[in-house]
């Protein structure tokens, strides 16, 4: 249980102090690999909480592809860092009532009575052991109780992609491919014409 | 309390270095057995002069690395230019946690061992993306975005052609997909699969022909070409250690892991352990020979085979799949 303690206050400290980072690191980049910690961290929590199957599907989804693609955009921006400070002032006041919404939503979530809200008849979070995998156990709610859920996330999803195919999609006029089908039907008798050419004359 | 924790602790130490050691040592004789194969395959002698038959060269080699001095470009940005071939070393070697070497011999039996090994392969491009953007130069840069687009797609077909194993298996458990071949090896039922699996592995560990980060002809040496020494060592190891992580993969998937080809007398005594390593040196010698033998792909052929080839097939044995599956009433469960 020392152990188990432990681990849980460096996932949980890393975690925190990279969030931090992430909000405070001058150059975009830094912040982006603080991020990428974040999540590695976050997911090592959920493996502490027996959720292996979401802790792997975090790292996955997010730290292999779509930050690794996040990383790809901020590399490649030229990012003039006079410029980012410029606004800072002037968003400072909208930032800040933001996060004190935030805190005092927390805080009314931590200090209302337990007995009051939905928490009031769960056990503390904590592995439940059972026979059957996580896996197997997200699957069979998942395609059960939230099949249309599940289906309409998949669509929403399916519409975002299209939306920004079709923002990004020009019809370059004089762009020239290579139409691969074409180029592997190609033989000696259709890609060589013999020609005679006379003395003194052109073709 | 504190006595048990330390003993604990022991164990596990002793459990990773069991593993890693020998991982090392491995990766050494695969550099020989490169440089070996490709110089027979082009009628050269291949290293020859340290040890017997120059089988010590790679250790040569390294020490020499070793011994060079370490540069770090001015310009770079030198945390993440150090952090970059460690995270490379240190990925390539998290993986053999879940790897079941015979039935039993494993440091981590873990539910999802494949989506563990499946995390891990799809974090190994951080290494090369850090490498490339904190060496504050053009090639390694171009090296890193290559390689990033490249890790990505071929994830992709990676990720279902693993999806169509697990429908014939019912388990993300290793040990439990290599006891699913005990009848047949996935190999033959799911061959398309199979080969898929291995070329999308090459594109993976960014071997030959899909080795474009690195391409020495156009980009000097890609994304590692301001490493020297140590560094350098770090990123070469990590390069075979995940090599070999990836064709054991391919054992566990396909090949039927620690198991003999047939059940039968003089096969099933010998131990699983050698099965194993015997079929990982297979899958090893083809990613050899395929360097041996095939041209380097272009950038756009690269990208159009990863997107536009193996995804929908991928996608389609996927589906054909499970509607056989199905149909037949042969899910597993």
């Amino acid at each position: 249980m020392v152990l188990y303690s432990l681990t849980f206050y460096l996932f949980s400290s890393v975690a925190v102090l990279s969030s931090l980072m992430v909000i405070s690191a001058k150059n975009p980049v830094h912040s982006v690999l603080f991020l990428i910690l974040s999540f590695v961290n976050a997911s090592g929590l959920f493996v502490l909480l027996g959720a292996e199957f979401l802790a792997m599907i975090l790292v996955v989804v997010y730290v292999g592809a779509v930050a690794v693609l996040f990383l790809f955009v901020v590399m490649m921006l030229d990012i003039n860092f006079v410029k980012l400070r410029e606004g800072f002032l002037q968003y400072l006041p909208f930032g800040a009532l933001l996060g004190i919404v935030l805190v005092i939503e927390l805080g009314i979530l931590f200090l209302t009575d337990r007995s009051s809200n939905i928490y009031n008849n769960q056990t503390p979070l904590q592995p439940i052991a059972n026979e059957v995998e996580n896996t197997k156990m997200i699957g069979q709610i998942l395609y059960t109780k939230y099949f249309y859920l599940f289906q309409i996330c998949g669509i929403i999803l399916l519409v975002a992609m299209i939306g920004s195919i079709t923002l990004t999609l020009r019809d370059k006029g004089g762009v020239k491919r290579q139409n691969i089908d074409s180029q592997n039907t190609v033989d000696a008798s259709t890609a060589i014409e013999k020609k005679k050419v006379k003395i003194g004359e052109g073709i | 309390m504190t006595y048990d924790i330390l003993i604990t602790g022991l164990i596990i130490v002793a459990q990773i270095l069991a593993v890693v050691v020998p991982v090392l040592i491995s990766v050494a004789f695969l550099v020989y057995a490169e440089r070996k194969v490709l110089a027979l395959i082009q009628l050269r002698r291949g290293p020859n002069i340290v040890g017997p038959f120059g089988i010590l060269q790679s250790f040569a080699d390294a020490l020499k690395l070793i011994t060079k001095e370490n540069i770090i470009p001015s310009g770079s940005n030198k945390i993440v230019f150090i952090l970059a071939p460690i995270i490379t070393m240190v990925l390539s070697l998290a993986g053999w946690a879940v790897i079941p070497f015979a039935p039993g011999w494993v440091v981590s039996d873990i539910n999802v061992g494949i989506m563990y090994l499946f995390a891990v392969s799809s974090l190994g491009v951080y290494g090369i993306i850090m490498a490339g953007w904190a060496s504050n130069s053009q090639y390694p840069f171009l090296g890193a975005l290559r390689s990033a687009a490249q890790m990505v797609s071929y994830e992709v077909s990676i990720g279902f052609v693993i999806i169509t194993v697990l429908l014939c298996v019912g388990s993300l458990n290793l040990s439990k997909i290599v006891l699913a071949q005990q009848t047949v090896w996935f190999a033959i039922p799911l061959l398309p699969m199979f080969i898929i699996f291995f070329i999308s592995a090459l594109a993976e560990t960014n071997r030959l022909p899909f080795d474009l980060p690195e391409d020495e002809s156009t980009l000097v040496a890609g994304f590692f070409t301001e490493y020297s020494s140590a560094s350098f060592v770090l990123f070469f190891l990590g390069e075979y250690a995940s090599m070999i992580l990836m064709s054991s993969m391919t054992v566990i998937l396909f090949l039927g892991g620690w198991l003999p080809p047939f059940d039968v007398y003089p096969l099933n005594v010998v131990p699983g352990v050698i099965w194993f390593t015997v079929k990982v040196i297979f899958i090893l010698f083809l990613f050899i020979w395929v360097r041996g033998t095939f041209p380097r792909y272009r950038y756009d052929q690269l990208m159009r085979l990863g997107w536009k080839v193996f995804l929908p097939f991928s996608l389609f044995w996927v589906v054909a799949t499970s509607g056989f599956l199905v149909y037949f009433d042969m899910l597993p469960n």
